[in-house]
């Protein structure tokens, strides 16, 4: 017992921190280009991805363009090669390939790897208490394998035929015979790509979940751990499962174009169904993927920004827990309309209804959170309020399609598109910036322009909605989404002055992520010092040095509590450190100790210095 | 701008049953939106950090959790047994038309384009008179239709906007699909899923005569001398040239150039 | 004292990572722990495989023959007969290894190497024949009893296993050479275990697939 106080106090009478006195002598290269430390490898997926979401944008800014203004040559278009746009008119088949792959980019190389390969590098083993992840070089791989695949994605632009036009969703037999597209080089391109993006979202997967559950700190059980990990733990899980299925389908799709078989192509008895079925398999689970982690970053800063202790801890976790469940058990909600047995329909309908609720719950005790709070208008915590009443909209519409009559109306048009960007970008993307205002002094040791950040945070919130919510009335109204020209219907000419408005507003959208862009760059260098804790947060990443040393702790923490201790009477302060060992004779936060005891088995006493693993039979 | 929360009038005999779910989905969806925003923006300004203060330390809320748990849960059953009915009577025609004697069309999707086979005066397909008219669907006012879904090439959507018909159309498979148009006029029947490049201009155009008007119709393309076109099976149909689909968009395009010019 | 540096401390079991710490977590040594998850992956691949088997035999059961009109079911019994000699041995050497018997651990692992490789050859040899009888999955040149899917579904089931299989015998070769400069000792065998999980699933992968694809 003596041991343990000891070490324990220990911990905190010493900085937590590597010792200056061991420099990191890795050269250039391993220190920064093929690095094994996560948090060089966090900050490389942040730069790519946020490459990628730059992309992505432009790809829709071409798209907003045509839809606004059909037919007229797009300013600046006259660089775009003959293929793609005649005199700066883009082609209906370059409008196709921008569809596919502004979802394509934004999906799997922004979104994605956003939440997932930044977050899930940097705060996994922070959080946690650990010294990097469980497996270092496979983390080094996934982020180099995960290079290739976009350079390869983005190379299938400028191949004969251009790039895949069928959709993000790659339906069979558009994908799967070129003679449909026109299409050859680059959708073999695409299926490749996002089978070398599988690769590297395993290893991403399989490094998470083995330090998650390996690497934890003494002290920090299952009901301690900080929520973004928790929602990363299961969005691992999700894409441990998920992805496999995506690549044996597109493996499958691969083959009908390339080697002639014939497993979605219904001359010779395929499938197209069959597509669908795999692809929504997977494409369920991948809409969870894009937004648990945000729930865990949205959770983490309203906590900070309310100084309260989040509303429901068990509760939110469980949701987490249900909502991953319940994603396998819903896909085909996307399939009411494709041919598929209408009493299969209404199953899906009522699990589909049935996974609203634990969404609920979290708005809800998101609420319950700022109630009575004391709360800091930080920008992070601008984004994540931005967040919470964004996603209710993302929410509340995806009712309207779970109903299955109505999304015989409502199936494939703007109003799907709505709803999938109140998700995506009002969810996601404003989880994504909380997250990055968030910890960007702990990633870079500067803060972000605060001034710049709530100019960002105002101008995308307000033409983020001009922009997304009149798409609910072009829904309404019956407007097709991947339609090229509009006008070539008679019914949707009305709608035109309103697609012209959106078009206006994505562009002054695109422009205010300029003060986002000039604010981090110009902040990696010129940034406020952060200095440990700018946030006054209770978790193990703000005992650390900003930014951290390679190897992080210097001793492995101990942990005491849970994550959002904030404002406890016990101490004077409004936040408690996780880390912080309790004076002598001070109550210990009473809530999840009994959970606590169930899951870890060691409180209030922390586990016995070194032991030996024993066989695990 | 139509910033209209409204559909367009519906003009099929269950259009208004789906109308009226939405509308019903709408208040209450509506209702959770104004609560948890009017909720968010009072705690933001009453709670907003004050100095000196300290916030509530809780941890949660059994009771309230257990309320903000099962009241969605109740509310997303009841939409989804209101909206049961209403699917399966719209998507399985056999509970939809019950013992009604409805027309039978067969509607064939194929790049870019939709074939529609009539069934002729003796009002069965895959006989003689039977007659294939392109990018038009006819049919009378009052009385069901009852269409064959197929496609040639790719997976194409069968869209009525007024109607509140949509389905895919899937190459290999028959779909059936029926709906009962309650007003004529002329309509529109538009291609919802992406199928290639002139997925754009998948369109036709739907009218729904008065009854007589409609036997008329039938007369006149019945005998109007064209050889009978049955649509073959979607298994040997040749696909569609690309290069002319190709061309085919170009030309839209300078139609409507020269359009703007006038 | 910095955590990179820290002196392992004397183990039982194979060493963890070099974090060796008291910490939550399972009693399963990093690299196991991570083998038993990418697995699960590996699961939920096939089983997508397998899915999509089912659903086009069901849709187009006119396509496929009774078991062994085209494939060669003997041969592919001989076949799977020892693939599971194959796990056999590698229990063997795992056994071997756990009481520190260098020259066992040796020797099955080459009997294992031998054994896998043998199953890939005689798939090869197999492909090669009824490639033969034009049993192929493309379309245009199938010429065989049943239809191309049958065809196609045969050689993707079967060809993802044997580049799993594939894979398998190269890095249990690499196992080997590195058992041959002594590399595993009886307290840390950790890389033969997860090698031995590896093929104990191909091997699992297998069974499933012959019943499937050959005898049902």
């Amino acid at each position: 017992m003596s041991s343990v106080t000891a070490v324990a106090e220990r911990n905190v009478s010493v900085q937590h921190w590597a010792e200056p006195e061991h420099p990191d002598e890795r050269p250039f290269i391993r220190k920064y280009i093929f690095s094994t430390d996560h948090k060089v490898i966090g900050s490389q997926f942040l730069f790519l991805s946020l490459f990628f979401l730059l992309v992505g944008g432009l790809l829709a800014m071409m798209m907003r363009w045509q839809l606004g203004y059909p037919g007229e040559p797009m300013p600046g278009g006259g660089i775009l090669p003959e293929t793609m746009a005649a005199g700066g008119i883009l082609l209906p088949e370059f409008y196709n390939a921008l569809v596919t792959m502004h979802g394509t980019f934004m999906i799997f190389f922004a979104i994605m790897p956003l939440l997932v390969g930044v977050f899930g590098n940097w705060l996994i083993p922070l959080h946690i208490g650990a010294s990097d992840m469980a497996f270092p070089r496979l983390n080094m791989a996934s982020f180099w394998t995960a290079v290739p695949a976009g350079m390869l994605m983005l190379v299938s632009f400028f191949v004969e035929g251009g790039a895949a036009g069928a959709g993000w969703t790659a339906y069979a037999p558009l994908s799967a015979d070129p003679e449909y597209t026109g299409v050859s080089t680059g959708q073999q391109i695409w299926c490749v790509s996002l089978v070398v993006l599988g690769f590297s979202s395993l290893m991403g997967a399989v490094n998470y979940i083995t330090t998650i559950v390996n690497m934890r700190a003494p002290g920090m059980g299952w009901f301690r751990l900080p929520l973004p990990i928790w929602a990363l733990f299961i969005t691992a899980i999700l894409i441990l499962l998920a992805i496999p299925v995506l690549a044996g389908a597109v493996i499958l799709l691969l083959f009908d174009q390339t080697i002639g078989t014939s497993f979605f192509l219904p001359e010779t008895g395929g499938e197209p169904l069959l597509w669908q079925h795999l692809f929504w398999y997977f494409g369920h689970p991948e809409v969870y993927i894009l937004i648990l982690p945000a729930f865990g970053i949205v959770s983490e800063v309203i906590a900070n920004g309310a100084r309260k202790p989040i509303f429901g801890y068990p509760a939110m976790v469980g949701a987490i827990v249900a909502i991953a469940f319940l994603g396998w058990l819903v896909w085909g909600h996307h399939m009411f309309q494709s041919g598929m047995n209408p009493l299969l329909g209404t199953s899906f309908m009522v699990s589909t209804m049935i996974i609203a609720v634990p969404s609920a719950i979290k708005v809800f005790n998101w609420l319950g959170t700022l109630w009575r709070g004391n709360i800091h208008f930080h920008v992070p915590m601008l984004n994540a309020l931005a967040f919470v009443a964004m996603f209710v909209i993302g929410g509340l519409s995806g009712v309207f399609m779970a109903s299955t009559p109505v999304d015989i109306y409502i199936h494939d048009t703007y109003f799907i598109v709505a709803h999938l960007h109140y998700v995506l970008f009002g969810g996601s993307l404003f989880a994504i910036f909380a997250g990055i205002y968030f910890w960007f002094p702990k990633f870079f040791g500067r803060m972000l322009n605060p001034t710049l950040g709530t100019i960002h945070f105002g101008l995308t919130f307000v033409f983020y909605n001009l922009v997304f919510f009149p798409m609910h009335n072009l829904g309404l109204g019956g407007m097709m989404r991947r339609l090229y020209d509009p006008n070539a219907y008679a019914y949707l000419e009305p709608l035109q002055p309103m697609n012209t408005f959106i078009t206006v507003n994505a562009f002054l959208l695109g422009a205010a992520q300029l003060v986002f862009l000039v604010n981090f760059v110009w902040s990696l260098k010129g940034g406020k010092p952060a200095g440990p804790n700018p946030w006054n947060a209770n978790t193990l990443e703000w005992t650390l040095p900003s930014p951290p040393p390679h190897g992080n702790f210097a001793a492995i923490p101990r942990v005491y509590r849970g994550p959002y201790e904030y404002s406890a009477p016990q101490v004077e302060a409004d936040y408690w450190p996780q880390s912080e060992p309790p004076e002598p004779g001070q109550e210990p936060p009473v809530d999840y100790t009994v959970r606590e005891a169930l899951f870890s088995g060691d409180v209030p006493q922390p586990k016995d210095a070194p032991e030996t693993k024993g066989s695990d039979g | 701008m139509d910033w209209g929360w409204m559909l367009p009038e519906p003009v099929s005999t269950f259009g208004g049953e789906i109308d009226s779910l939405y509308y019903l989905i709408l208040v209450i969806t509506g209702a959770i939106f104004v609560i948890v925003e009017v909720a968010l923006v009072v705690f933001v300004i009453r709670y907003r950090r004050r100095e000196g203060r300290k916030a509530a330390y809780s941890h949660g809320n059994k009771v309230a959790e257990m309320v903000w748990t099962v009241v969605p849960f109740v509310l997303v059953l009841y939409i989804a047994y209101q909206s049961n009915d209403v699917w399966l009577r719209t998507k399985v025609a056999e509970r939809g038309l019950e013992n009604e004697s409805a027309l039978p069309l067969r509607v064939v999707g194929k790049q870019f384009e939709w074939n529609v086979t009539y069934p002729g005066p003796d009002e069965e397909l895959d006989t003689d008179d039977d007659y294939v008219v392109r990018n038009q669907l006819h049919m009378p006012v009052g009385r069901s239709v009852r269409i064959e879904l197929m496609s040639e090439d790719v997976i194409h959507s069968f869209f009525l906007p007024e109607f509140r018909v949509k389905q895919d159309a899937v190459p290999g498979m028959l779909i059936p699909v029926w709906f009962q148009a309650t007003e004529a006029g002329e309509y529109t029947l538009a291609c919802a899923e992406l199928c290639g490049l002139g997925h754009y201009r998948m369109r036709a155009s739907v009218t729904v005569h008065e009854p007589e008007e409609f036997e008329r119709w039938v007369a006149e393309e019945s005998s109007a001398g064209e050889p009978p076109e049955p649509v073959p099976a979607p298994a040997d149909t040749a696909r569609v040239d690309l290069e002319a689909a190709h061309d085919g968009g170009h030309d839209d395009r300078q139609a409507r150039e020269g359009d703007d010019q006038a | 004292m910095s955590s990179d540096h820290a002196a392992p401390a004397p183990l039982v079991h194979p060493p963890t990572t070099r974090a060796v710490r008291p910490m939550e977590g399972m009693q399963v040594y990093n690299k196991k722990l991570g083998m038993w998850v990418f697995l699960l992956s590996e699961v939920m691949f096939f089983s997508g495989l397998i899915g999509a088997y089912i659903v086009l035999r069901f849709a187009n059961p006119e396509q496929w023959t009774d078991a062994g009109v085209v494939l060669n079911v003997p041969l592919t019994a001989f076949n799977t007969f020892m693939l599971i000699c194959s796990s056999v041995t590698m229990v063997k050497a795992f056994a071997a290894i756990e009481h520190g018997d260098q020259a066992g651990l040796r020797k099955w692992l080459i009997a294992t190497v031998i054994l896998g490789a043998a199953f890939v050859g005689i798939q090869v040899f197999e492909y090669i024949q009824l490639a033969g009888h034009g049993f192929v999955p493309m379309v245009d040149r199938y010429a065989a009893e049943g239809g191309p899917l049958y065809g196609a579904t045969f050689y993707t089931l079967t060809g993802f296993h044997g580049a799993h299989v594939t894979i398998g015998v190269l890095c249990m070769i690499f196992t080997t050479v590195l058992a041959f400069r002594g590399r595993y000792t009886r307290d840390d065998y950790g890389g033969v275990e997860i090698m031995g999980l590896y093929w104990h699933f191909v091997d699992l992968v297998w069974i499933i697939l012959f019943t499937i694809v050959y005898l049902i």
